[in-house]
This record gives C-alpha cells, structure tokens and sequence, in this order.
C-alpha cells in the first residue's frame, strides 16, 4: 500500500508526532511519502523516502485552504491509497477539507487496527467502531500516542520542493502562550484532580481538601476549568499540562482521551466516580465506585487523624 | 446579516450503552438526550452575535421527530427559526452524508456566517464542520475559543495543543467550528420556553436533501477489552475510604 504522511511545524519546529505516523505505517507495511510544509533549511523529518517539502515563509503554518492545495498536487503524483495525518488541531482541520476534494472517505481518530480495518472510538471512550472507506482513496487521523515507534526514527529523506500559487481565505495573526506562575503541576508528586462530577465551584474544597491532606496539589478536568471553577495552570490534559506524580486521584473525571493523555505516566492512579463504566477506569489501579460528595470528606477525615 | 447554526442531539454520555440490534450502533433506546455539549457553544456565539448586529438566525439539526426537543431548546436560547431536517437513519449516516445534506440545505441562502460544534460527543470525527464549509467553498476555522466580530470581519481564536492559541482573521462568508469553553452558554428561561413554542419550524424530509452516498461503512461496533488489572472499591463509602488508605499505604510512598 502507499501512503502519503502529513507532517507537522508548528512555532517555528518540525511536530515529533511525524514518529506515529511512520509507525502507523510500518503495521500497515506500507511505502510512505511525508508531505511538510517547514522552514527548508531547518530540521527535517527522519525517515528514508521522499519528502514534499513546502516553505512556509510562503505558504504559513496555518493557511489551511493553501496547504490541501499542496497536498492535491502531491495525491496527483503519489497516488496514494492512504493519507494520514495526526488527529491534532491541524491534522483534524486540514483532513476532512483533502477528503472532501477527493471525495474519500475520512476516518477520524485511529487508535488501532483490527484485520485491516481502522477503529476509532465513540462516546467517550466507551464503545469502539471498525471502519473502513469505500473509495479507493482512505483519509485517517492518529489518536495521539495510538501508535508508537519502538526505536528512534532514522533515515535522510529525498527531498522535492513543492510550490504552487494557491491563495488561502484566512489569516493567521499570531500565537498566545499559555500564561504560567503560580502552581506548577508538573512538579507535584501528588495530584487530587477535579473533574465536571464535583457538580458545584464550592465542591472545588473538597478536592483541594483531598489534596492538602495528602500533601499534594488539586488540579482539574476542563470542564472545570471552562467553567472558571479552577485557574488555567492546574488543567490537566492535551491542551493543559502533562503530569507524572506518584499518585493521581481523578475525582469525578470519566477519562476522556485528551484527559488521559495528560496523566497517564502517573504511577499510581485512584478513580472516585458514580460510573462504574467510566472510561477512566482502564488507567486506574484503584476504581472507587462512589459519590465523591460523600467519600472525600471521609477520606480527609480518616486522613487528618493518622 | 444571516446566520445558520448546526446543531446534534447526543445521549448523555453517562448513560448505560448496549450494542444496538444490527451491531453497527450502540441501542438507542432508553437513553437521555441533550444538546451536544460543542454546539451549546456555538447557538450561544450566535445568539451573541445576532444580539450585537440584529442578524437572522437559523437553527438546523438532523435526526428523527426527538431532535426537534433539542432544536426547541436553541430557540429558547435565541435562535429565530429552526429547521428540522426529518432523518430516522440520520445516525449511521457518515460525516460526508451528513454535511452534504447541510450543504444542499445551506446552498442557495447566502448565509453569512455558520457555526457548528468542533465534534459531536458520541461520533466524535471532527468533519461535518469543515466539509459544510469546503462543500458551500466558504472559508472554515476550526476549534475555537475566542470569537470577535468587528467591522465586517471575523476574529478568532483557535486551541492548538498545549495551552497555544492562535489568533485568526477571515472574511465574511466564514464557518467557525465551536471548542468547549468558547463562551458560557445561556440556560433558557421559562419566558423564553414559552416563547420559542411559538417560534417557526419547518421540517423538510431527508429524501428532498439527500443527494451524496456514505464515503465509508461501518463494520460493528463493539466494547472495547478492559485493561485488566484494577480493583473495583464499592460498598460502603466508610469501608470504601478505609479500603483505599489502606491500600495507598501497601501500594504507594505518598502515606510514609
Ligand atoms: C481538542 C480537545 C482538547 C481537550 N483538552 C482537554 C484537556 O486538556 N483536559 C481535559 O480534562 N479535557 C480536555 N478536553 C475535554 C474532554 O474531551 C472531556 O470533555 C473532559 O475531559 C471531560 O471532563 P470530565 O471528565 O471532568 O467531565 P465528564 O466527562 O462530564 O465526566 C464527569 C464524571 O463525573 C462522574 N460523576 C458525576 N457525579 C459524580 C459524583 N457525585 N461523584 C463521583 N463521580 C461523579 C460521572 O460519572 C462522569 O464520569 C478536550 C477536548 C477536545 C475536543
């Protein structure tokens, strides 16, 4: 089979998720091609095979209407079976816009392979589909961290320019960092988070209490934090923080994906949820079923008095 | 100014699922039905913005006869009219089909501005936006979380991962896709229930809309293995805490 990857840069740097799609590849045994819109001279891509590299002093880092342009010249001379991207802002943006000129089927999120056929989840997390395209082109996005490459990736690619005078209709003006201070998550050795299951702002002193009894930091979920119950900095998640504490007490968090990926190199992990199904329970080592409302000022309790 | 929302009903994600009949959806019955949680964003955006400029604003979703409870809920929030398009198969219909019925809708009503959610909660692929907007070739921007509209043109903000945001400008005719915590959507007043009973809705049947053929197909669906390994803590909450400091005390140092 062939396939054409979509890699990412972003800021000025070559993404690292390039990795997952070659090894997405490499189970689909696959001949692949990358497609990168980057800063030519900076760094590349490592993997032997041809990269369709385009400048993006001249075509953005966003400008996703110019980009699937890009992409439509290299399907014409690539033919590929199958075009992968990351389910990431961009992959996810860019993706169905491909799919919708070249009329192929999309299937959104990857995370495993089953015969041949791609699943991807639904609901949650809770159920899971296989999926296949009817074309004969496949568009597919990647979970992030679904597929993994076991050594580091090697190789110098074959680099052919692309160009083109495609116009975009959007703008890209700028980027906004996160704002730090304050708390740092990413240090504390023990993390008591909330999440929507706390149900009210004043619940929010449970969690805290939870927390400081252990000796840790409370962070949260984000719907949480959308909510302005708990500042930015203590989000956890893909588009918050990544922690690795020794404990991690996820307390009303059903364990979407995007929250998963932000605490699951903790090394120990307790679930308090209502939901005896809640997707979180496939990291937890420890799943209490109950109303976090009635066991943490228990557990806060029980815990002051050792 | 006109404006078009998109709008899905989805189950409650905390409900209890089963593997619907033929195996290639879960079971639809017995389940409760919301608004999806990224589209409440984004009737709230244009309720909004229909609030700064007077424009007229549509409400659509897509499914059978239930649907049109969500649909009333967006016209107690402020949408002008809404627009039921009559589906009982509209769930396993894939994003393409979906977004060409929007698209063959939309076509000849020159809206100005669509919003729809990022993704649904249950289907979750993320496409029917950008595909109602790269069928209509109008521009499209994705995952927003800011949203300004200033002398004719639109300003946004998009989450990337990691906390970045970036800053985006486009002109008029734009769909903007709706990330969670775009905005703090609005809870309908009994008032404004009462009034949207009396609020237009048309339905038109799915047949009349239907012009494009699913891209991909659905083997089954399934529940996924459950990593093994955890232990389940119920009962009583006062044996269940004593349980689990017990246990952090064998199995983790945080207690030491
Ligand atoms: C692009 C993108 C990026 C995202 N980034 C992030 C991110 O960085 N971080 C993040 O967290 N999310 C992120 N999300 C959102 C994510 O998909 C989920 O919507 C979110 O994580 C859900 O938060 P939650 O688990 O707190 O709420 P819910 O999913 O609503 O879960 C609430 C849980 O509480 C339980 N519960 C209810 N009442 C009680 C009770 N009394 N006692 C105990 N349990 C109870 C319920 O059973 C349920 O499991 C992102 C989404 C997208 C699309």
């Amino acid at each position: 089979m062939k396939m054409l990857l979509v890699a990412e840069y972003r800021q000025g740097e070559l993404l690292e998720s390039y990795t997952e799609l070659l090894a997405f590849a490499g189970i689909m045994g696959a001949e692949s091609a990358m497609f990168l819109t980057a800063g030519t001279a900076g760094e590349l891509p490592k993997f032997s095979g041809r990269l369709y590299l385009a400048e993006v002093a001249e075509f953005g880092e966003y400008n996703p209407d110019v980009h699937k342009q890009l992409l439509l010249e290299v399907v014409e001379k690539e033919h590929p079976e199958m075009i992968v991207f990351s389910h990431s802002s961009y992959g996810w943006d860019l993706a169905p816009r491909l799919a919708v000129s070249l009329k192929a089927g999309q299937i959104s999120e990857v995370v495993a392979l089953q015969d041949g056929a791609l699943v991807a989840p639904v609901c949650n997390g809770k159920l899971r589909r296989t999926m296949k395209s009817r074309g004969r082109i496949t568009v597919v996005t990647l979970q992030a961290g679904a597929f993994g490459l076991a050594d580091a990736a090697v190789g110098v690619p074959t680099v052919i320019p692309v160009t083109g005078n495609a116009k975009g209709n959007i703008d890209l003006q700028g980027y906004e960092m996160a704002e730090h201070g304050g708390v740092d998550l990413s240090k504390a050795e023990i993390i008591v988070s909330a999440g929507r299951g706390v149900g009210k702002p004043e619940n929010i002193a449970l969690v805290a209490g939870l927390a400081k009894a252990l000796g840790g930091e409370y962070g949260a979920s984000r719907p949480v934090v959308d909510s302005l119950w708990v500042e930015h900095n203590r989000q956890v998640g893909t588009t918050g923080l990544t922690v690795s504490p020794k404990l991690y007490v996820a307390c009303g968090i059903s364990g979407a994906v995007q929250h998963l990926a932000g605490m699951k190199k903790s090394e120990f992990v307790v679930a308090i949820n209502t939901d005896k199904d809640a997707p979180i329970g496939d990291m937890a080592d420890v799943f209490a079923v109950a109303d976090l409302k009635q066991l943490l000022p228990l557990l806060i309790e029980k815990l002051q008095a050792l | 100014m006109k404006l078009l929302v998109c709008i899905k009903q989805v189950p409650d994600m905390e409900s209890k699922f089963k593997v619907g009949a033929e195996g290639l959806w879960y079971d639809r019955h017995d389940l409760a039905w919301l608004m999806n949680e990224y589209d409440e964003y984004g009737v709230e955006q244009a309720v909004q913005l229909k609030e700064q400029t007077g424009a007229d604003l549509t409400v659509l979703s897509i499914g059978p006869e239930q649907v049109k409870e969500t649909i009333k809920k967006a016209l107690a929030m402020g949408c002008d009219r809404g627009v039921h398009i009559v589906d009982d198969q509209a769930h396993l219909k894939d994003p393409f089909e979906i977004a060409s019925m929007i698209a063959e809708f939309a076509g000849d009503k020159g809206f100005d501005l669509i919003f729809t959610g990022m993704q649904s909660q249950d289907r979750g692929s993320a496409q029917v936006g950008v595909m109602v907007a790269e069928l209509l070739t109008i521009a499209a921007v994705t995952t927003v979380v800011d949203f300004a509209f200033v002398d004719g043109q639109v300003t946004v903000k998009r989450e990337l991962e990691g906390g970045v945001k970036a800053k985006v400008a486009s002109k008029l005719p734009v769909l903007i896709t709706c990330q969670l915590g775009l905005n703090a959507p609005r809870y309908p007043t009994l008032p404004n229930i009462m009034k949207a009973k009396k609020k237009e809705m048309l339905s038109l049947p799915a047949t009349d809309l239907r012009k494009a053929a699913a891209l991909q197909e659905t083997m089954k669906i399934e529940f996924p293995a459950k990593r093994s390994g955890g232990l389940f803590l119920e009962g009583e909450v006062a044996s269940i805490a004593d349980r689990l400091i017990r246990i952090l005390k064998e199995k983790t140092t945080v207690l030491a």
